[in-house]
C-alpha cells in the first residue's frame, strides 16, 4: 500500500500542476456562412458583442489597468458604442499583475464563448501562463502594456499565436534608458534591481546589455521578490559596489519601497535613481513620497511632438470622462489595440439573411496579424509575425514634485529625453 | 559490530543525519567564502545587524501575540497578521489628517503616541471582538475547529478592509523629525530605527513585567499552565483568556504602528506576510514562550538581514536576496526537524496532547 502513494501523490501534482491547462480545445466549426478551423462565434440579431478585458484593476498597480480600460471604454464610445449593428459589451477580470492572476483571469475568460477577442493583460508575468490559456478557447488577445522581449521572441512557441500587443518590445525601452544613463548622464557605473518578474528581469537584461556595450560598468544586478518592504539589506549590498545609478524597472509598492530607503542607505546618497513604465504613476509618487522628487523614468513618449493632434483629442475626452489626468502610460495604446480589433472584426465578420453576424476566430487571429500602416493614437502600427504592433517612442521623464495633484506626465513628470 | 548499528539505525534517521550534514557543510562553505572575499567591510555586518534589529522586533511584538494565545488556549491564531493590519490601517486615518493640518510635524510627539494608541485600542477591539464571537463559542470543540475559524476570521478582515477601504495602498505622511539619522556609540543609525528599537524593546519589558509580576499575570500563567486546578483555585478562566488576547493584540497594534513609521505603505493584505513571518518568529524561540518569542523575532529579522550575504554570496549565487524568505523559512524548517521544541523550548508543563 505504501509504495502506491508515490504514483498517486504524483497523479495529484501533475493535476494540480497542469490544472489551468485543462480548458476545452475550441473545435472546428461551421456555422452559417463561416467555416474556421479554432471556431465561430456568433452573434444573433441586436444581441452584443463581446469583447473582454484582463487587467489589474484592483491592487497596488491598479492604475496599470484602470488606464488601460479607460482607453479601451473610449475606444468603445468613439465608435458610437456599436460594431456592424451590435452593442459593444466590455467585460473584465482582474488579473493580479502575477501569474496565478493571470492563469485564473483567463481560465475564467475562456469559458465564456461569447467573447470575441480580448485586451489585455497588463503586466507581463500574467500574459506568459494566460495567452495560451486564452488562444486553446480561441481567443485572440491584444496587450496594452506587456512589453517582456520573451512574448514576441521568435523562439514563444505556438501557444502564443494568438497574442499581440500594441505596446513596445522593451528591447527598445532598455536600450533608450541605458543611452540616457550613459550619454546624457554621463554615468559609468549602474547596478540593477528586479523582482523575478519576465518584465522587469527582461528589461534590466537589455539595459546591463546596452549599458556594458556603450562603455559602462553594472556593479550589481540584485533581485528582490514583488511582497518585500525592508530593502535596505539589499541596498546596502548594492551601495558596497558604489554605482552611480541604480536602474529598477519594478512595481509601484516594492518600487516605492526602494525609492524611500535608497538615500538613507549609507553610500547611496547621492546615486540616481531611475525606474520604467511600471512605476510611471501618480500611485508611485504616493508610495514614495518626496523621495521620488528627482528620479527619473522610462516610459512611453506621450507629448505632442510624438503623437500628434489626435492624441490631444484623446486626453480631452478622457478628462471630461473621468475628470483627471490619465493614471499610467497605456491608455493610448490599449485605445489602439481595441480599434484595432474592430478593424479586424469590421474584416472578417459575415452577416446571414436574418442580420446574425458570424466571426471566425482564425480568419480574426490572422487579420490583426495582417494589420498593417493602422493609423493610430501611438503612431503608424504594423504587425509582424510574431505579434509585435508598435511603433515604439520612448522618452525619459524626471519628477519634479511629488505631489499627486500636480501629475501631469510630460510636465510632472518632465519629459527631459530625447 | 557494523550491522548492529546499521540496524539501529532507520532510514529517517541516516536521512537526517545526511541532512544535518548538507546543511552545515552548505552554510560554513558559504560563510568562508563570504568572509574570505572581503568584500563587505565591518560597518556593512554592523548595518544588517541593525536593519535586522529593527525588523526583527516588529516581528517579535507580533509573535508575542501568537504566543500568549498558543499558551492559554493551545491554539494558532491565524487572524493576528490581520489584528496588526488591522491597527495599522486604522492609525493611517488619524495619521493622515495630522498630517494634512500640519500638526504632525508642529507637535510631533503628541501626534506619534495618539496615533499609537488609536492603532493598539483598533487592535486589541478587533481582537477581542474575535475571541468573543468566533472562538469562544468554540471552546470545547476539536483543535482544529477554531484553528478553521482562524482561517476565516482572517479573510474576513481582509476583505472588509478592502471593502471599505479600497485594494490599493495609502501612504503614512513623512514626520519630519524622523528623518536622517542620529549617531549612537559610533554607529550611525536611522531615527526611525532607533525609535522602533526603543520602542519595542519597552513594550517587550512592560509586557513581559506585567505577565510576571501582576496578579492578573499570574492568573494567566495559572490557566496556561492548567485549566481546569486554575478555575478551582476562582480564578477567572473566560477573563484570562480574553485579557492573552487584547494584550497579544495591543502589541501588534503597535508593531503595526512602527511598521507603518518604517514603511510608510499600508493595504489590506499586508498583514500576510509580517503574520507568517512572526508565527515562524514564535515557532523558532519555541511557542508558547515569552521570551522565547522575542528572541525568535530579533533572531529571524537579523537572518533575513545578513543570511543571504552570509550564507548565499560566498557560495556565489546571483542577487541573493531573492531568497530571503527561503533562509527565513528553511531557518523554520530546520528548527522544527532538530529541535521541534525551538530555541528557548515550549514552556508547557504538562505535556498535552
Amino acid at each position: 500500500m505504501k509504495r502506491m502513494r508515490i504514483p498517486i501523490a504524483l497523479v495529484v501534482a501533475l493535476m494540480v500542476a497542469g490544472g489551468p491547462y485543462f480548458v476545452p480545445a475550441a473545435p472546428a466549426a461551421t456555422v452559417g456562412p463561416v467555416t474556421d478551423p479554432v471556431g465561430v462565434v456568433k452573434i444573433a440579431k441586436g444581441a452584443s458583442l463581446t469583447i473582454a478585458y484582463w487587467m489589474v484593476v484592483a491592487g497596488p498597480d491598479a492604475s496599470l489597468g484602470i488606464d488601460t480600460r479607460r482607453g479601451a471604454e473610449i475606444a468603445i464610445a468613439d465608435k458610437g458604442g456599436k460594431l456592424l449593428g451590435h452593442p459593444i459589451k466590455l467585460i473584465g477580470e482582474d488579473s493580479g499583475c502575477n501569474a496565478e492572476g493571470g492563469v485564473t483571469a483567463a481560465t475564467k475568460l475562456a469559458a465564456n464563448k461569447a467573447i470575441v477577442a480580448a485586451i489585455g493583460s497588463n503586466c507581463s508575468s500574467e500574459a506568459v501562463p494566460g495567452a495560451p490559456i486564452l488562444w486553446k478557447a480561441g481567443i485572440v488577445t491584444v496587450s496594452p502594456s506587456n512589453t517582456a522581449p520573451k512574448l514576441t521572441a521568435p523562439d514563444r512557441g505556438p501557444t502564443y499565436d494568438g497574442y499581440l500587443r500594441t505596446a513596445h518590445n522593451d528591447k527598445v525601452q532598455g536600450r533608450v534608458a541605458a543611452e540616457f544613463a550613459y550619454k546624457v548622464l554621463k554615468l559609468k557605473k549602474a547596478a540593477t534591481v528586479h523582482d523575478g518578474s519576465p518584465y522587469a528581469e527582461g528589461l534590466q537584461g537589455v539595459f546591463t546589455e546596452t549599458f556594458k556595450k556603450l562603455g559602462g560598468t553594472i556593479t550589481a544586478q540584485e533581485a528582490i521578490s514583488p511582497t518585500d518592504t525592508d530593502m535596505r539589506p539589499m541596498l546596502t549590498k548594492i551601495a558596497v559596489g558604489k554605482p552611480d545609478m541604480i536602474y529598477y524597472p519594478i512595481f509601484i509598492s516594492a518600487g516605492g519601497h526602494i525609492t524611500r530607503q535608497a538615500k538613507e542607505v549609507s553610500g547611496l546618497a547621492n546615486v540616481k535613481l531611475m525606474g520604467a513604465d511600471g512605476m510611471f504613476s501618480p500611485d508611485f509618487m504616493k508610495a514614495a513620497g518626496d523621495a521620488a522628487v528627482g528620479m527619473y523614468h522610462s516610459s512611453p513618449d506621450l507629448s505632442p511632438e510624438a503623437l500628434g493632434p489626435a492624441y490631444k483629442v484623446f486626453q480631452e475626452k478622457h478628462q471630461k470622462k473621468y475628470g483627471e489626468k490619465p493614471l499610467a502610460p497605456f491608455h493610448a495604446h490599449a485605445y489602439d489595440a481595441a480599434m484595432m480589433i474592430f478593424a479586424a472584426i469590421e474584416k472578417v465578420a459575415k452577416k446571414d439573411a436574418a442580420g446574425n453576424t458570424y466571426i471566425g476566430r482564425k480568419a480574426l487571429r490572422d487579420a490583426l496579424y495582417a494589420t498593417k500602416n493602422f493609423k493610430g493614437l501611438t503612431g503608424t502600427l504594423t504587425c509582424d509575425k510574431y505579434g509585435d504592433c508598435a511603433d515604439p517612442k520612448i522618452a525619459v521623464y524626471q519628477t519634479l514634485s511629488a505631489d499627486t495633484a500636480k501629475w501631469d506626465p510630460g510636465k510632472n513628470p518632465k519629459k527631459i529625453y530625447p | 559490530m557494523q550491522s548492529s548499528l546499521m540496524r539501529r539505525l532507520s532510514v529517517v534517521d541516516l536521512y537526517l543525519w545526511a541532512f544535518r550534514i548538507v546543511v552545515l557543510v552548505v552554510v560554513v562553505w558559504g560563510m568562508i567564502g563570504t568572509i574570505m572575499a572581503r568584500r563587505y567591510p565591518g560597518e556593512v555586518w554592523i548595518d544588517f545587524v541593525v536593519y535586522g534589529l529593527s525588523q526583527g522586533s516588529i516581528y517579535a511584538l507580533i509573535a508575542l501575540g501568537y504566543t500568549m494565545v498558543y499558551g492559554i488556549l493551545r491554539m494558532i491564531n491565524f487572524a493576528h497578521g490581520e489584528v496588526f493590519m488591522s491597527g495599522a490601517y486604522t492609525a493611517y486615518f488619524v495619521a493622515a489628517a495630522f498630517g494634512r493640518s500640519g500638526y504632525l510635524d508642529r507637535n510631533p510627539v503628541v501626534s506619534l503616541l495618539v496615533v499609537l494608541a488609536v492603532a493598539m485600542i483598533t487592535s486589541t477591539a478587533i481582537a477581542v471582538l474575535l475571541e468573543r464571537v468566533a472562538y469562544r463559542p468554540l471552546r470545547g470543540s476539536p483543535r482544529l475547529v477554531p484553528l478553521i475559524a482562524a482561517i476565516g476570521a482572517s479573510f474576513f478582515l481582509q476583505y472588509a478592509f478592502r471593502g471599505f477601504f479600497g485594494s490599493g495602498f495609502q501612504a503614512y505622511p513623512e514626520t519630519q523629525v524622523l528623518k536622517g539619522t542620529w549617531a549612537i556609540a559610533g554607529i550611525s543609525i536611522l531615527r526611525t530605527q532607533a525609535v522602533v528599537l526603543v520602542a519595542a524593546v519597552l513594550m517587550m519589558l512592560g509586557l513581559y513585567a506585567f505577565v510576571m509580576r501582576t496578579k492578573t499575570g499570574t492568573a494567566m500563567r495559572a490557566v496556561s499552565e492548567d485549566r481546569e486546578a486554575a478555575a478551582l483555585m476562582g480564578i477567572d478562566v473566560d477573563r484570562a483568556i480574553v485579557i492573552a488576547f487584547a494584550v497579544g493584540a495591543s502589541m501588534a497594534g503597535a508593531a503595526g504602528f512602527l511598521y507603518a513609521l518604517v514603511f510608510k505603505q499600508v493595504h489590506f493584505f499586508m498583514g500576510f506576510i509580517p503574520g507568517i513571518k512572526a508565527f515562524t518568529a514564535a515557532v523558532l524561540g519555541g511557542i508558547g514562550n515569552i521570551p522565547g518569542a522575542m528572541l525568535g523575532g530579533l533572531f529571524l529579522g537579523i537572518f533575513e538581514s545578513a543570511g543571504p550575504i552570509l550564507f548565499l554570496d560566498g557560495l556565489g549565487i546571483v542577487a541573493p536576496y531573492q531568497l530571503k524568505d527561503v533562509i527565513a523559512f528553511t531557518m523554520l524548517v530546520m528548527v522544527l526537524i532538530f529541535r521541534p521544541s525551538g530555541i528557548m523550548g515550549e514552556r508547557l508543563v504538562v505535556k498535552k496532547a
